[in-house]
């Protein structure tokens, strides 16, 4: 029992002098997964967050070049992103040279705090958003997923992103694309030599796309466009990468019928909570995090639609 | 009387007690349900009902507008339906009474903290029957100001109704309307309590259909969806506690 007890204390003693890399592989489990050429991706679980997956459910990734290694999103937590840091230096000797943020939402960039030393990169509006919300951003996963959030802060990133410009890492032309729609503003990173595509939470794939911060109409226009647009490999903000568009022409299915359905219950005269416990057509109902995901979207996009089928002002 | 003949006698007291034993049967498992009994049900006859239906999400999304649908099916004679939030630092939420309406109301409202949201329909027999699910939040939703106290727009709008009326198959008609209004809690620092008291339908002969008393927990701007046993026209007519009356006439839908 003693004996017990004092390793116990030593177990605590060592995390409080390595709170990296003991506490970080605790809690994440990091198998980057080779997509292309020195192109990987660390898949994020297709769930809520809850605390057995600490927050890890999106997609962070990172591309090797022999001028650094430039990284993709940096997951929910300090934790993550030292545990992403730490698979990284276990593929290459290359140090982390570049960040880039695809948006403000938590899942996506609070690992930032264990790339502080670099430069971190995100276009204006994701910039703005986090110096507005990091922290209540922050301050919520806290709540929802617990202790392997310790240590996190909304760190904001250091350097704005021109849309249309091209980054030159070694061999790898990355073209760095403005758009939004998923939220005021969603980086693409198109690398040209690769032909890998990490479109952020434009894309999801076999996952509900999440919307409280959407705009349905431009989110659409983007996707149309993606559509449009060459590439190998996509990489969805959450589930499996593809080398087709299947992951952009769902999410645009989704929230085309999203719409659809709503506009529709809004001229029946449904209430909002009847339109949420609604069964969901099959194609929508095997989608991971349903109907929890549809039933946020109610909350998010319902009121807009359900007031403008009601008249102007009546007499 | 012997001690055998008292547990007799308290065995009985506790039997012919049904209100009493409900609190412990509370099939939401509240610690507060006992004050609710208490202060909302005093000397009330209150049975746990599932025909009393309440439907909403188990996580409110947006505190401080969480919808709610509030329904019986196969309950008669329902005179006044009250809608609480047992863990909610103001636990009445409507009161609503269907006069020539059905025990149905679908709205939005503030969730303060994680709380059973609860709809007791009262029926004529005196009979309260009570049915309910728990609502988890972040929190926040009662204490925070309105978006409308932080804007000049609403001042010029306040009290503007829209409204519309859907067949629902014969001398039946959904009812729904939107009052531009701040419903401010009173519990926001610096901001009183300012909100819809009352609101009454009625029929083109002036006739109740249904009348609702908000509390301050409804959502700013609300929008309710009644379920009316009238067809035609109908007006909507209300008042907030500062005495400003406001009045719509929806017309019938086209058919």
């Amino acid at each position: 029992m003693i004996r017990g007890a004092l390793s116990g204390c030593l177990l605590l003693a060592g995390l409080l002098v390595m709170p990296g890399a003991m506490a970080a592989s605790r809690y994440y489990d990091i198998e980057p997964v080779e997509v292309a050429a020195d192109t990987y991706v660390v898949f994020g679980a297709q769930e809520n967050f809850n605390d057995a997956n600490h927050g890890a459910i999106a997609n962070t990734g990172f591309i090797v070049t022999d001028e650094g290694v430039v990284v993709i999103d940096t997951g929910p937590s300090r934790l993550y992103g030292q545990a992403l840091r730490e698979a990284i230096g276990r593929i290459t000797e290359q140090p982390v040279v570049q960040v880039y943020i695809s948006h403000a939402h938590p899942d996506h960039f609070l690992g930032n705090n264990a790339f502080d030393d670099v430069s971190i990169a995100a276009l204006p509006g994701t910039i703005d958003a986090v110096r507005a919300v990091g922290s209540d951003l922050a301050g919520n996963l806290y709540n929802l997923v617990g202790a392997a959030m310790r240590g996190t802060s909304a760190v904001v990133p250091d350097q704005a992103v021109e849309s249309g410009t091209t980054a030159t890492f070694g061999d790898h032309r990355l073209r760095l694309l403005a758009a939004a729609g998923h939220t005021a503003a969603d980086l693409m990173i198109l690398d040209t030599t690769t032909g890998v595509l990490f479109a952020g939470d434009i894309a999801f794939h076999d996952r509900a796309p999440t919307t409280p911060n959407a705009d349905i109409d431009a989110w659409r226009a983007v996707l149309a466009q993606t559509r449009a647009r060459e590439f190998a490999v996509l990489v969805p903000g959450h589930g499996p990468s593809t080398p087709d568009d299947a992951p952009l022409s769902q999410t645009g299915d989704y929230l085309a019928w999203l719409v659809d359905r709503f506009t529709q219950d809004a001229n029946d005269g449904m209430s909002a909570a009847e339109v949420m416990f609604q069964p969901l057509p099959e194609r929508w109902a095997r989608l991971a995090v349903q109907p929890g995901e549809y039933r946020r979207s109610v909350s998010h996009l319902y009121p807009a639609i359900e007031q403008s089928a009601l008249p102007e002002r009546t007499e | 009387m012997n001690t055998i003949s008292k547990t007799l006698a308290l065995m009985l007291l506790v039997l012919a007690m049904p209100a009493a034993a409900a609190a412990s049967d509370d099939p939401l498992d509240s610690s507060q349900w006992r004050y609710m009994l208490r202060q909302y049900f005093p000397d009330a006859k209150v049975v746990f009902d599932d025909r009393v239906q309440v439907v909403a999400p188990d996580y409110a999304e947006d505190s401080l507008a969480t919808p709610v649908q509030v329904r019986a099916e196969g309950l008669e004679d329902v005179e006044r339906v009250l809608v609480l939030a047992d863990h909610s630092p103001i636990n009445p939420v409507l009161d609503y009474y269907p006069v020539r309406a059905a025990p149905a109301i679908g709205f939005h409202f503030k969730v303060q903290q994680a709380t059973p949201i609860r709809a007791a329909m009262r029926t004529a027999d005196g009979t309260w029957h009570v049915g309910g699910v728990w609502v988890d939040a972040e929190g926040g939703g009662c204490t925070a100001p309105s978006v409308g106290s932080a804007s000049p727009l609403w001042e010029s709008r306040l009290g503007e109704v829209e409204g519309r009326l859907w067949a629902r198959g014969d001398r039946s008609q959904r009812l729904k309307f939107r009052v531009v209004h701040p419903m401010d809690t009173g519990l926001a620092a610096g901001i009183p309590a300012f909100f819809i008291r009352s609101v009454t339908v009625s029929d083109a002969d002036g006739r109740t259909l249904a009348r609702l008393e908000p509390d301050e927990p409804v959502a700013e701007n609300p929008v309710f969806a009644l379920d009316l046993k009238h067809a035609g026209a109908v007006t909507v007519e209300g008042r907030d506690n500062n005495g400003n009356v406001f009045s719509a006439r929806i017309p019938a839908p086209a058919s």
